[in-house]
């Protein structure tokens, strides 16, 4: 009797293969169970509004919605060097109208406006003379239009109009690189003087790539310190690790601004070693310098904590090892032991990293102009000019950015593999 | 660490160094914390060591500043802490039910796509605070539920789950699941296995998690920045208002309490962290 021809059954009679795969799926089902309550809760109150973010961020409806007349008389207008025919006149002269009517024109001469300069004055115009019922409708619109105002006869100004046409744009992705799109469709950058984004997106980078260098340069030390002394001293010295990492960050920002201040204790110590001049004290606050110093303070323990907990798995004897074979220390601990913490240096790097390249309230309150970043400016077109929909789109750039990290440091590390304390 | 008595001189020099290096980035990890202390009982308005303070002129001291942070008429402060605790309270009970849970599915063996939703739910604590700020602040602001006590606690929920998560997936890792199926095959329904087996055994993970959830919401200002009015202020938002216009010393008296406050929390987190070990069995 070969075990090939019988089925092994369970007490029921039903074949154990189907009865296991059964429990299989009740066992999945159950465990998804559990998860889903916050799955949901997660997708619901935060994935989804970070796809809508995206969809603020290229809408560009509100003309669309408008002047629906207008761009469906478009349509026929072959000849785009040429002022386009009567119907689109008409076509923009019936939606103007019914704006108007509604109060909406205004809307509409401000948005034309950011279009093409020049566009609130000739609306206005157009608005007037409606207003007056100085149009006679049974005549030919083009020509009484276009005595308004002598830009009404130039065809860029048309031109500006169908390009707002679409119900998407990137332009406030392009507008985020310091690009536009050009009159002729084209993506052309803005003016030298002007390019203000290009400026803090390299700045962001520059900052949170020295503080992660100069947080693994402080940091490595003493998560060796910690790693390789022995207990009772190394929970002593935890603590000035811990003590720091639970504190509140406006705490620590707080006394960075007590400490960087004109007047303050590190401006007085190098006066009292004589390295200024009483009178001659340096800006530390307000510029890079007091971001670079408070933010690396501020981060360092998430440089130490992974590095930390690598090293203690490091066996000693490995260091011993190697020196009985005839290496110095120094080859010894560049041989041996750097290779085995280069998990530790990916993981605190990435991690310090992701965190500088994302940091708002110490650099709004110690950066001064020259220290801001990314984030102040999202947080600056969210509060101050309400331009949402461009503060989502420099969002999600700089999300786009920190998920390729994290996508890096998932493979490198696992996320699973984030040790906390 | 002492050196070996046969280490030759360029080593020992070397050491001296490398010993010399930890200090200066301890002291410069430890330090700022300390300077908040003597200048909050400073009995002038300016946030310098006045020359009888460098005396240790008894005068010189006082405790002004905080009878101005309690009793100042014009300061938030009771509000803010009020409101704080509040929703920090609310925020680690929601994180912990919720961590808990999605921690125990994700342990299960069982679970499919364990790791593109394990990334989905710790993503909150990746994403920048700013983008999470603005998504939720969309979320609420659709809601109705933005300048509301609620609107706050669900958003700081978002942010402290990933904590929870995290510590109890990891006190999960080394749980022996026979002690589970011991108590089914005695009889108890799954409910009661959780509370009185898995749950005793988790606990410090939980908790520890907890502590993170409520360190998250009690110092988290971004968020509430954008979603808080003048009704759901909190000590954060307090401390961001009076760093940016006039920092004074008042907020020097709040900043000390939040340092006791958070060594408080270190070292119930340290406490709870050698228990867990020793209950999972790692000795080091």
């Amino acid at each position: 009797m070969s075990s090939e021809t019988k089925q092994i059954l369970t007490t029921d009679g039903i074949p154990l293969e189907v009865s296991l795969k059964k429990a299989e799926k009740k066992n999945k089902i159950k465990a998804f169970l559990l998860v889903a309550p916050l799955l949901l809760f997660l997708v619901i109150t935060y994935i989804f509004p970070i796809g809508d973010m995206f969809m603020r961020s290229v809408d560009d409806r509100m003309v669309t919605n408008m002047l629906p007349k207008t761009f469906k008389a478009m349509e026929n207008w072959q000849n785009l060097d040429e002022l386009p025919p009567e119907e689109v006149y008409r076509g923009f002269y019936e939606d103007y109208k019914l704006l108007a009517e509604n109060q909406q024109h205004g809307k509409l001469g401000q948005r034309l406006n950011k279009e093409k300069n020049g566009f609130n004055t000739i609306t206005k115009k157009l608005f007037r003379q409606i207003k007056r019922k100085k149009i006679d409708e049974s005549a030919s619109l083009k020509e009484q239009i276009n005595k308004i105002h002598k830009r009404w006869r130039d065809v860029e100004y048309w031109q500006a109009i169908k390009r707002t046409a679409p119900p998407y744009t990137a332009s406030k992705y392009l507008k985020g690189m310091d690009m536009y799109f050009a009159a002729d469709g084209s993506i052309a950058q803005v003016d030298e003087d002007r390019r203000i984004h290009r400026i803090l997106w390299l700045r962001t980078l520059e900052i949170a790539f020295f503080v992660t260098l100069f947080c693994f340069f402080m940091g490595y030390p003493i998560a060796h310190l910690l790693a390789t002394l022995p207990m009772k001293y190394s929970n002593l010295l935890m603590i000035c690790v811990l003590l720091p990492f639970w504190t509140s960050l406006l705490v620590r920002t707080a006394s960075w601004m007590i400490l960087l201040q004109q007047q303050g204790i590190v401006n007085d110590f190098f006066v009292m070693i004589g390295l200024v001049a009483d009178d001659n004290r340096p800006e530390m606050m307000y510029n890079k310098v007091g971001t670079y110093v408070a933010m690396t303070q501020i981060l360092l323990p998430f440089m130490v904590l992974p590095l930390y907990s690598v090293m203690k798995t490091i066996s000693p004897s490995l260091m011993r090892a190697g020196k009985s074979l005839g290496g110095t220390p120094f080859v010894a601990f560049w041989k041996v032991y750097f290779p085995l913490t280069i998990p530790g240096i990916g993981a605190g790097c990435l991690l310090v990293f992701i965190l500088a390249i994302g940091y708002y309230i110490t650099p709004a309150l110690v950066g001064g102009a020259s220290g801001t970043l990314i984030s102040n400016q999202i947080a600056f077109h969210m509060k101050t000019t309400l331009d949402w929909s461009f503060a989502s789109a420099m969002g999600l750039m700089l999300l786009t950015g920190v998920l390729v990290i994290y996508w890096i440091y998932n493979k490198l590390v696992g996320v699973d593999n984030i040790k906390l304390g | 660490m002492a050196l070996p008595s046969y280490t030759e001189t360029r080593y020992r020099i070397w050491h001296y160094i490398y010993i010399a290096i930890c200090a200066f980035v301890f002291f410069f990890l430890i330090a700022p914390l300390f300077v908040i202390f003597p200048l909050s009982f400073n009995a002038e308005e300016f946030l310098v060591f006045s020359e009888g303070m460098k005396n240790l002129d008894p005068d010189a001291f006082s405790l002004r500043w905080y009878k101005d942070m309690i009793y100042g008429t014009k300061n938030p402060w009771g509000l803010a802490a009020k409101n704080s605790f509040i929703i920090a309270i609310f925020a680690t009970i929601g994180s912990i039910i919720l961590g808990t849970l999605a921690a125990l599915g994700l342990s299960s063996r069982h679970m499919p796509y364990k790791g593109i939703i394990m990334a989905t739910l710790i993503s909150p604590m990746i994403v920048p605070l700013i983008i999470s700020g603005v998504a939720i602040f969309f979320f609420m602001a659709k809601a109705g539920l933005a300048a509301t006590h609620t609107g706050i606690v669900l958003a700081h929920i978002i942010l402290g789950t990933p904590f929870v998560v995290i510590t109890v997936t990891a006190t999960l890792s080394g749980f022996d699941h026979s002690v589970t199926r011991a108590a089914a095959s005695l009889g108890s329904n799954p409910v009661n296995t959780f509370m009185k087996i898995t749950l005793p055994l988790i606990l410090p993970g939980v908790i520890s998690g907890g502590l993170f959830a409520f360190v998250t919401s009690f110092d988290e200002v971004v968020v509430v920045l954008f979603l808080a009015g003048l009704e759901n202020t909190t000590i954060p938002v307090q401390m961001w208002t009076g760093l940016r216009e006039q920092l004074s010393p008042t907020i020097l008296a709040v900043a000390t309490c939040l340092i006791l406050l958070s060594t408080l929390i270190l070292v119930s987190a340290e406490l709870l962290r050698r228990r867990s070990e020793r209950l999972r069995g790692i000795n080091r």
